[in-house]
């Protein structure tokens, strides 16, 4: 979490999803990676960062601590590509796919609106989340770069 | 006590990978050799345990481009092997393939690409070669799978497949030369814990 001016990192997102969550009226920021969909395997969840339905909540609940109003709060979701094209493994083929759509399952739940999403297809990306505007810089490593 | 995770090998567990990535590794370069037709000189390889975020510095980082080729395999164990060849020694190993000096690397280059498919294949045959006549075991091995793209997004294919299990994973690191071009490659290892388990019982090393 951070206020502006400040820029939040996550670098070479591959299937996990960067999840940006952003309140404009007081400039406060938070950035969540997750790598899996959802924690419910995992008895007791040792590490709720790591999944899309106990990370964002807790990412939420912390901005709300920090005065963030959940009315004004908007998210920027990036990430969950497919690396490698076909893997024999379908469990693995399709995580990518699988944390996207847990992610805007999450973020539906808690009436938080999707305004920018550049997910799945096959590479890698660096996320740049600004706290001082609430944009969303993609580095690729072979496609350039975008601002969302 | 039963293997559970990566982190529960003990010294002579690792020995014994130790001993197959030397065997693999030994394989590989003849058989890299003789496909490209050149000596290729490997060094000892060393064989690790560690996690993901080491792994990644001791590479350059997360946004180092990296050349990574994924194989699975199944049958008699189960699990996933990784390559990670760095891009000048696959630039290397495609010219000399093709009898070519392109003076760029085309990651797009659908003839390049399969050229380095038949490299994985070949380096992954001789790693699960020195397993199965070690242990006496049939595996299967799957055709690989190419992605030229950042670090750190290529190795969270295997972090996140084994996310519930390990942070840690075997790696495999030698030096390989050849054609005036030395580059430090790195193998991952990805045997399921069961199926790693298994392959210390076929040995006959139980817990000490």
């Amino acid at each position: 979490m951070a206020h502006a001016p400040d820029i939040l990192v996550t670098f070479a997102l591959g299937s996990c999803v960067g999840i940006c969550l952003y309140d404009p009226h007081i400039k406060l920021g938070g950035l969540s990676h997750i790598l899996l969909p959802d924690s419910t395997s995992q008895k007791p969840v040792s590490t709720p960062y790591r999944f899309a339905d106990s990370a964002i909540p807790l990412l939420l609940r912390r901005m709300e601590s920090m005065g963030a109003n959940r009315r004004f709060i908007k998210a920027k979701i990036a990430g969950g590509a497919q690396m490698f094209a076909t893997v024999g493994n379908a469990s693995l083929s399709n995580v990518g796919q699988r944390n996207v759509m847990a992610v805007r399952q999450a973020l539906a739940k808690l009436g938080i609106p999707i305004i920018a999403d550049d997910t799945g297809k096959n590479f890698g990306r660096t996320l740049y989340f600004n706290v001082e505007d609430g944009t969303m810089r993609i580095q690729s490593a072979s496609k350039g770069e975008w601002t969302l | 006590m039963a293997l559970n995770n990566y982190n529960d090998l003990n010294e002579m567990q690792l020995d014994v990978l130790r001993e197959m990535g030397n065997i693999g590794t030994g394989n590989a370069a003849m058989a890299l050799a003789e496909m490209l037709a050149t000596p290729i000189d490997i060094s000892v390889p060393t064989v690790q345990i560690l996690d993901y975020e080491a792994t990644m510095e001791s590479m350059g980082g997360p946004e180092t481009m990296i050349v990574g080729l994924l194989l699975s395999f199944d049958g008699d164990i189960n699990g996933m092997i990784m390559f990670l060849l760095e891009k000048d020694f696959a630039h290397m190993m495609i010219n000399t393939l093709m009898g070519e000096d392109t003076e760029v690397f085309d990651p797009e280059d659908p003839v390049s690409n399969s050229a380095l498919t038949e490299v994985g294949n070949i380096m992954a045959a001789s790693y699960v070669n020195a397993i199965a006549s070690m242990t006496n075991m049939r595996i299967n091995l799957s055709v690989p799978d190419m992605s030229i793209d950042m670090l750190g997004a290529i190795l969270s294919v295997p972090a996140i497949h084994y996310a519930n299990i390990s942070d840690k994973i075997i790696m495999i690191q030698n030096q390989l030369q050849g054609n005036n071009t030395s580059a430090s490659n790195r193998i991952l290892m990805l045997p399921d814990v069961d199926s790693l388990q298994k392959i210390m019982t076929a040995l006959g090393i139980e817990d000490l």
